[in-house]
């Protein structure tokens, strides 16, 4: 469904992508781990058209959209939940949702089917409906979590991005937003790429994963063999340093 | 100082205040749109006048006729301006960005005074000009037609913002562009969009003053300055707030002029514009960043 051949990105001189290749089928979870300034959130932003790559390609759905505009890609079917959530603070719970869903409002699309989706999102998340009057920059970092998945979703798409969802929530709260994303993939499967640094959740929630060192994808596989892999183990999941020290 | 004097002068300081507060809310809906301080932004409020001016006479439209065609004119140029000389800039740096729009006011003064002349020329009163007398004091019915309009466009402005789509777009861009543009939202439309806003606006508050002020090429600058003033004492509101601060402006200075002596009638928006500037550059009523629109 989506790939990406040989990736180069660049943050003027600094060279944030380097020959980065990945692919996700319909319906996978795939994730991507990696430590702070990897590239992670570079990958999300040059698949979004934020940050377009200067070489490479990307196909989403066989078709090339290495060029694509921002709303392009929203409009083709791919959105991003950014990293930090990045609601519209002053902006209603609801007013945020309306807005996920812009471009469906300029397609001239019914108000009846979007209004229908704001109340799908509400069922995915029923604290969001007790709110949806509130400001968003107003609720806590859980709740702004939950709305940023939430907009994300009322642009209907087939493939979500998302950054770091679980950055600085309680256990309890990130176990909830990830059963969300695979309800997602089963109810209407949606493909899912899944920035984490969060290793070990993400892992378990995931088919496949890739991970990022410095620009560069240095191992893919399974989510349970990666789960396994030495070198990840010592890396990336932290709690089982221990033990592989112990043995 | 008597009673009806006060009222006298506050009644004609509210009516060019609105006129302020039109300006200023311009000012601050590209600002909060772009994060641009539009300083071209007091010749849409010239070309609002002088295009009624030649659908007037050159065009013979009737005064009904004229103003809309003005406004849909100073609209245009208004678009023309964002598309040739903000949108291609290579490097939309801040100080890039000022010259450009000062460079653009030079540029749409300096055509005007060509097509136009340097004479002032007057504009009839969309409904005479008897005079109405209110508790001692006088008003024209020009001021009453100012007062209505202003109204008017804050509401609809207001409507547009928290109401529509497009309105709440725009406030998502002015409050977090990556996030907008994550959306789907095309930012460069509404860059667009706040340009042809504005420049209607601007246009619409040159057309009502113009029966009492009278209009020539040279206009905008004072005016520009004046609701400029205006958006700073609301902390770049598109709101109330400058509103309040355009009608505050317009009443000082009249109460100023009226009491103190008319040649400090100007000198007044500078001193507020710098008071505030240095003591509250959030504005009056900011409660610092977040909430603008
Ligand atoms: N706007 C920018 N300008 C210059 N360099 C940047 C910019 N954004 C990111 N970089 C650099 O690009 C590299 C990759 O950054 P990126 O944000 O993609 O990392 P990340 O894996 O998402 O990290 P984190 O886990 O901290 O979010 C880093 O070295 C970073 O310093
Ligand atoms: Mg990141």
């Amino acid at each position: 469904m989506l790939r990406l051949k040989n990736i180069n990105t660049y943050y003027g001189k600094v060279h944030a992508l380097k020959n980065v290749s990945l692919h996700l089928s319909e319906g996978e979870i795939v994730t991507l781990i990696g430590a702070n300034g990897a590239g992670k959130t570079t990958i999300l932003n040059t698949i979004s058209g934020v940050t377009p790559a200067t070489a490479g390609e990307i196909l989403f759905n066989k078709q090339p959209v290495t060029a694509c505009a921002p709303d392009q890609i929203v409009k083709l079917g791919i959105s991003q939940v950014p990293e930090g959530r990045q609601v519209f603070k002053p902006l209603s719970v609801e007013d945020n949702l309306e807005l996920g869903a812009y471009l469906r409002y300029r397609n001239r699309e019914s108000r009846a089917a979007i209004h229908q989706d704001v109340q799908k999102v509400y069922q995915l998340f029923p604290r969001l409906e007790e709110r949806r009057k509130q400001l968003a920059g107003t609720m806590s970092g859980g709740e702004q979590q939950m709305l940023a998945i939430g907009r994300a979703l009322m642009a209907n798409p087939r493939l979500l991005l998302l950054d770091e969802p679980s950055m600085g929530l309680a256990p309890l709260v990130v176990q909830e937003i990830f059963r969300v994303l695979e309800q997602l993939r089963r109810e209407n499967g949606t493909t899912i790429l899944l920035v984490e640094q969060n290793a070990k959740a993400a892992l378990k929630l995931a088919d496949r994963g890739y991970v990022l060192e410095t620009g560069k994808v240095i191992l893919e596989g399974p989510a349970a063999e990666l789960m396994e892999n030495a070198e990840v183990k010592r890396a990336y999941l932290g709690k089982d340093k221990k033990e592989i020290w112990e043995r | 100082m008597q009673f009806d004097q006060l009222l006298q002068y506050s009644l004609s300081g509210l009516s060019t205040g609105a006129i302020y507060a039109l300006i200023g809310i311009g000012f601050s809906i590209i600002y909060n749109a772009t994060g641009i301080i539009n300083f071209a932004q007091g010749e849409f409020v010239m070309l609002g006048g002088m295009f009624t001016l030649l659908f007037l006479e050159t065009f013979k439209l009737p005064l009904w006729a004229a103003i809309p065609c003005a406004i849909a004119a100073s609209t245009v140029a208004g678009m023309l301006f964002e598309r040739l000389a903000i949108r291609p800039l290579r490097q939309p740096t801040p100080i890039n960005l000022v010259i450009i729009t000062i460079g653009g006011s030079i540029l749409i003064r300096g055509l005007s005074m060509l097509a136009w002349g340097k004479d002032t020329h007057a504009i009839p009163p969309f409904s005479g000009d008897d005079p109405i007398s209110i508790a001692g004091a006088t008003i024209l019915p020009q001021h009453l037609w100012i007062l209505a309009i202003t109204i008017l466009i804050v509401f609809v402005n207001r409507f547009y913002f928290y109401h529509t789509i497009s309105g709440k777009a725009m406030r998502a861009c002015s409050y977090n562009r990556r996030a907008a543009g994550l959306v789907g939202i095309d930012v460069r439309r509404m860059v667009l969009f706040s340009f042809i806003i504005s420049s209607a606006m601007g246009a619409v508050a040159g057309i009502i003053v113009a029966p009492l002020t009278m209009t020539a090429y040279d206009v905008g600058v004072m005016l520009g300055l004046k609701g400029f003033c205006a958006a700073i004492i609301g902390g770049m509101s598109s709101g109330m707030a400058t509103v309040v601060g355009g009608l505050l402006l317009g009443v000082l200075e009249s109460l100023g002029a009226g009491l103190i002596s008319s040649g400090y009638k100007d000198a007044i928006a500078f001193i507020i514009l710098l008071l505030i500037l240095f003591i509250r550059p959030q504005g009056l009523f900011g409660k610092a960043e977040s909430e603008r629109v």
